[in-house]
């Protein structure tokens, strides 16, 4: 438990897996897990993500409705959403997810309505949105990777998606947080400068997360397969937009 | 395995990836998705029967609830409830109340029919586990 004094620890790198506790460890340890919040109103597709989730070796939290993902998520006060403010202001940490997966069609507050309000805020827009759907509806699919879903798979969902989807979240996540730690200087260079001439990084001025064709993160050949998914392509963003 | 049910046509693939997903950790884990199927499948025709029932029938509350039986039906690969939900999802759109009727009973018997069979398919691979056989771990 001491590992208040990291330094000495930090000699002999491959001992300090066992003792290290702290979340900087480069051990494989849980802390490497991708965790991944599933919404999904149906019990048996909760139960079903979340197992295929586990046995891919992420960490889950499964949630019935996008109002309880986004309380977990620390994006709701109790009287008005906090659209600004980082959580630890409130004192209250909310939930650290890699990646949300969310089904489209829910009572209350659909997938597309809880996409919207996590890429409307500023602490949470970086968090890749995944969407799910029964129903293979091109306008739908549109609408929500316009709106800066990273995919949108059909279900029901198989055991190749999820890997899928975590070995490409674990492979960009380390790209992403470096990238997280200067994304708010970006911003505030490309507000003084003019949109249009944003570079080819791909955090343009409408905060897409990488996506699999921009981002320079390796990524599973087979991905660009799938019949069942759109991957979001940031050269369609100029044109949508 | 699960042949018979396969060569009638009352799962799919997705069963399959569900048994997959059983291990050590979770030997029990078809069975538990499969019966919080069974009991939302009950729930659902409940509701069904009860809106078809009424002097004016609320079809798109009828629709929601296909939607729902249809939704889970895919995900865990029961195939045949699944496509009655296509047409009962016709039904309703076309606020064709018989044929909805129609649907729900094909619906209840197709919920009895993979009941049954699952069933028979769970004892045997129990039996077969017992027997010191090499289906993927069973408790």
């Amino acid at each position: 438990m001491g590992s208040n004094s990291v330094v000495s620890n930090r000699r002999m790198p491959e001992k300090m897996n066992c003792f290290d506790l702290s979340p900087n460890s480069n051990s494989d340890s849980e802390a490497e897990e991708v965790h991944v919040l599933a919404v999904d109103d149906s019990l048996v597709d909760r139960k079903v993500i979340e197992r295929l989730l586990k046995i891919s070796s992420c960490k889950v939290t499964a949630v019935d409705s996008g109002w309880r993902a986004l309380k977990l998520l620390g994006l709701l006060d109790d009287e008005e959403e906090d659209k600004s403010s980082s959580s630890s202001s409130d004192g209250f940490e909310g939930l650290k997810v890699d990646l949300i997966i969310t089904d489209y069609w829910m009572p209350g507050m659909t997938g597309y309505e809880l996409l919207k309000k996590i890429k409307e805020s500023s602490s949470f827009r970086e968090i890749p949105v995944v969407i799910m759907s029964s129903e293979n509806v091109m306008t739908r699919i549109d609408r929500c990777l316009e709106e800066g879903a990273e995919e949108f798979i059909v279900k029901p969902v198989k055991l190749s998606d999820v890997t899928r989807l975590r070995d490409y979240y674990m492979a960009t996540r380390e790209i992403r947080s470096a990238e997280s730690g200067i994304n708010v200087n970006k911003r505030k260079l490309q507000e003084s400068f003019d949109v249009s001439t944003a570079s080819s990084s791909p955090s343009s001025s409408s905060a897409s997360p990488p996506s699999l064709f921009s981002s320079p993160a390796p990524c599973s050949p087979s991905s660009l397969d799938s019949p069942t998914r759109r991957p979001k392509m940031t050269s369609l963003d100029h044109i949508l937009i | 395995m699960g042949v018979f049910g396969f060569e009638k046509g009352f799962v799919d693939n997705q069963f399959t990836q569900l048994q997959k997903l059983r291990d050590e950790s979770s030997p029990g884990f078809v069975v538990e998705v499969v019966s919080l199927f069974f009991e939302d499948c009950e729930k659902l025709v409940n509701n069904m029967a009860k809106a078809l029932e009424q002097q004016i029938v609320d079809f798109k509350q009828v629709d929601s609830h296909v939607h729902q039986l249809k939704g889970s039906s895919s995900s865990i690969g029961a195939a045949r409830i699944h496509n009655v939900c296509i047409a009962f999802k016709t039904c309703c759109e076309d606020q064709n109340r018989d044929g909805c009727v129609r649907c729900l009973q094909q619906v209840n018997h197709e919920c009895i029919q993979l009941k049954n069979n699952l069933q028979t398919l769970f004892k045997l691979e129990q039996q077969i586990v017992a027997a010191g056989g090499s289906i993927p771990a069973m408790q």
